[in-house]
């Protein structure tokens, strides 16, 4: 038990960062209903870019900023592959995602992982600090919980100011019904294409705070996101669905979803000796468990509904 | 305002599946004309209508809208200048947008998308007036998702968001055909409303050879990819549907006319 509440500030943490990574998968899961598997790559891309200018002793608001607009140049090759090349989206993004392989160890000179001092280096956010408020040899609004909420609020801030705009609304028309924006004018190619770089764009963003929280950018480090990402929309819509009908809550539940997914891998963790080898398969079973609840909600009521009136009638 | 010259289209062509959908078609419509269009299933009615919105790009000829060349626009670009109504009632709404924002993206059809907000005051009370005529109850329901609405409601929002931004030419593919027979004349009635009062130049296809006599100026029969019959004025308004029927037989030189033809 001990171990899990020292955890848990850490757990929260890393929830809030991939929430980002999973807003972002959002956009285009859920609003242009595309599958887009670049974030595999392109949340490794924002890690490689961002530690890559710290190490280089840029300041670390830059180096998100570039991680951001790199990101954002991933999703417009998959953006392009699918709608210009009229490559199937799920395959566009595959591609993408396995070229950015080699671009990853590119920018990170060809090595497979880039280490950053947090003693040497500026750092907005790092696993250090959690221990270092604790301590008082920090002050309390550096606490990773803190910095990464207003990072998720400001993220969330402009999206729902964006998709209110006319443009935002066309983007979101591309993905609810594409025979309609074109009757109504809308050049859906063109928003499916910005949509996969803001996108992209915010995956990568977190790829570069999670590079800062971890002090490193590593090569595997995207490996999985996708999964990671489903499953912080899926937990938040089973979760909170129901109350969060508005979109800025909508994504607020994305957010709550990847913190609740990071808090139960750490209790697997925690309460039980398993190996940490096993962790993308509990990740997966995870997943598929928050994907079926849904479905068997259904079928469990109408299970209930059925025995009370067999009883009634004997 | 619309000319549509020569135009052939054939789907999958040099297979076995080779459909030649317009064979030469020629077809020129004044300004405010109503035209119905009627013909049996294959004759290429919705191949006409979708190459003239840009689904899909002809083979040959060429169409213009309003003396602009539109033959080789993209079909956002096209959207411009024609409004559009499905037959299916899913495919002219997003169903996950709300009523008003559905309204918005059409009010914006063939204007840039801006960073401006998507949908401002002075329009929701225009919008609330305009539903409030169709009488469906939809004016007191501007933030409903348009999924909860019926089809009939759902095809009239579509017809007036059709029209919202005023098109040069408005597009009507079976829009009733998918609709109960009360819910299907109430929009038809507020077809020609709505085309009446903005003095639309309508092409309106319909299985219904009661509905292509009662309607519009003029109409048209099409046969195997082209246009077989072209009657409008007094001599459309007398028209009866055994007339009809018989025109049909003489022009495709068969008695299959009612089995292919005869819908209503």
């Amino acid at each position: 038990m001990q171990s899990f509440i020292n955890a848990f500030p850490g757990a929260v943490s890393q929830g809030l960062i991939w929430g980002i990574m999973a807003i972002g998968l959002y956009i285009t899961y859920k609003i242009l209903e595309l599958s887009d598997l670049t974030v595999d790559g392109s949340f490794c891309t924002g890690g490689a870019v961002g530690a890559m200018m710290i190490a280089g002793g840029h300041s670390p608001w830059l180096a998100i900023l570039c991680a951001l607009a790199v990101g954002a140049l991933t999703g417009l090759v998959t953006g392009f592959f699918h709608t210009a090349c009229g490559i199937p989206a799920i395959l566009a993004g595959i591609l993408t995602q396995l070229g950015l392989w080699s671009v990853n160890l590119a920018i990170m000179g060809m090595k497979a992982n880039q280490a950053l001092n947090v003693n040497a280096h500026k750092l907005l956010v790092s696993l250090r600090f959690l221990s270092d408020v604790k301590k008082g040899a920090r002050p309390f609004y550096q606490h990773p919980i803190l910095v990464i909420a207003a990072f998720t609020i400001v993220v969330i801030m402009i999206l729902y100011w964006f998709f209110g705009t006319e443009l935002g609304a066309s983007i979101r028309a591309t993905g609810a019904n594409g025979n309609m924006a074109r009757a109504q004018g809308i050049n859906t190619n063109r928003n499916k294409v910005i949509g996969l770089m803001i996108a992209n764009g915010l995956v990568a963003l977190s790829g570069s705070l999670l590079a800062q929280y971890q002090s490193f950018a590593d090569i595997n480090m995207g490996r999985g996101a996708i999964v990671i990402g489903l499953a912080a929309i899926i937990i938040g819509d089973v979760v909170f669905g129901k109350i969060f009908r508005n979109f800025g809550l909508k994504l607020l539940a994305v957010s709550f979803g990847a913190i609740i997914y990071y808090i139960v891998i750490q209790a697997v963790i925690s309460f039980s000796d398993i190996d940490s080898n096993y962790l993308k398969l509990i990740s997966a079973l995870i997943v598929a468990i928050f994907l079926t609840v849904p479905n068997w909600k259904g079928k469990f009521t109408h299970f209930i509904h059925k025995s009370a009136k067999a009883k009634g009638g004997a | 305002m619309l000319e549509i010259k020569n135009i052939y289209k054939t789907f999958n062509a040099g297979t076995v599946n080779e459909k030649k959908a317009l064979k030469d078609l020629s077809l020129t419509l004044n300004d405010g004309d109503f035209v119905t269009v009627i013909g049996g299933n294959g004759a290429g009615k919705s191949t006409m209508l979708n190459s003239v919105a840009g689904v899909y790009s002809v083979d040959s000829g060429s169409i213009l809208i309003d003396g602009v060349d539109v033959t080789e626009l993209p079909e956002y670009k096209r959207a411009k200048y024609i409004g559009r109504v499905f037959q299916d009632p899913m495919m002219g709404t997003a169903a996950t947008m709300q009523i008003e924002e559905n309204m918005a993206l059409a009010a914006r059809r063939g204007k840039p998308r801006t960073l401006r907000s998507g949908i401002t005051k002075e329009e929701r009370a225009e919008y609330k007036k305009q539903l409030a005529i169709l009488d469906l109850g939809l004016e007191d329901r501007l933030t409903s998702k348009v999924g909860l609405l019926s089809g009939g409601q759902r095809q009239a929002l579509t017809l007036l968001m059709a029209t919202l931004q005023k098109p040069k030419l408005l597009l009507l593919d079976e829009h009733t055909a998918a609709l109960d027979p009360k819910t299907a004349q109430k929009v038809l009635d507020a077809t020609d409303r709505i085309v009446e009062q903005n003095k639309l130049t309508t092409l309106m296809i319909t299985h219904n050879m009661r509905d292509a006599i009662a309607h519009g100026n003029r109409l048209i029969m099409m046969y195997d990819g082209h246009i077989v019959v072209d009657v409008s004025g007094e001599e459309k308004k007398n028209l009866t549907v055994e007339q009809l029927l018989a025109l049909f037989s003489k022009a495709s030189g068969s008695d299959e006319a009612d089995d292919k033809l005869l819908l209503s």
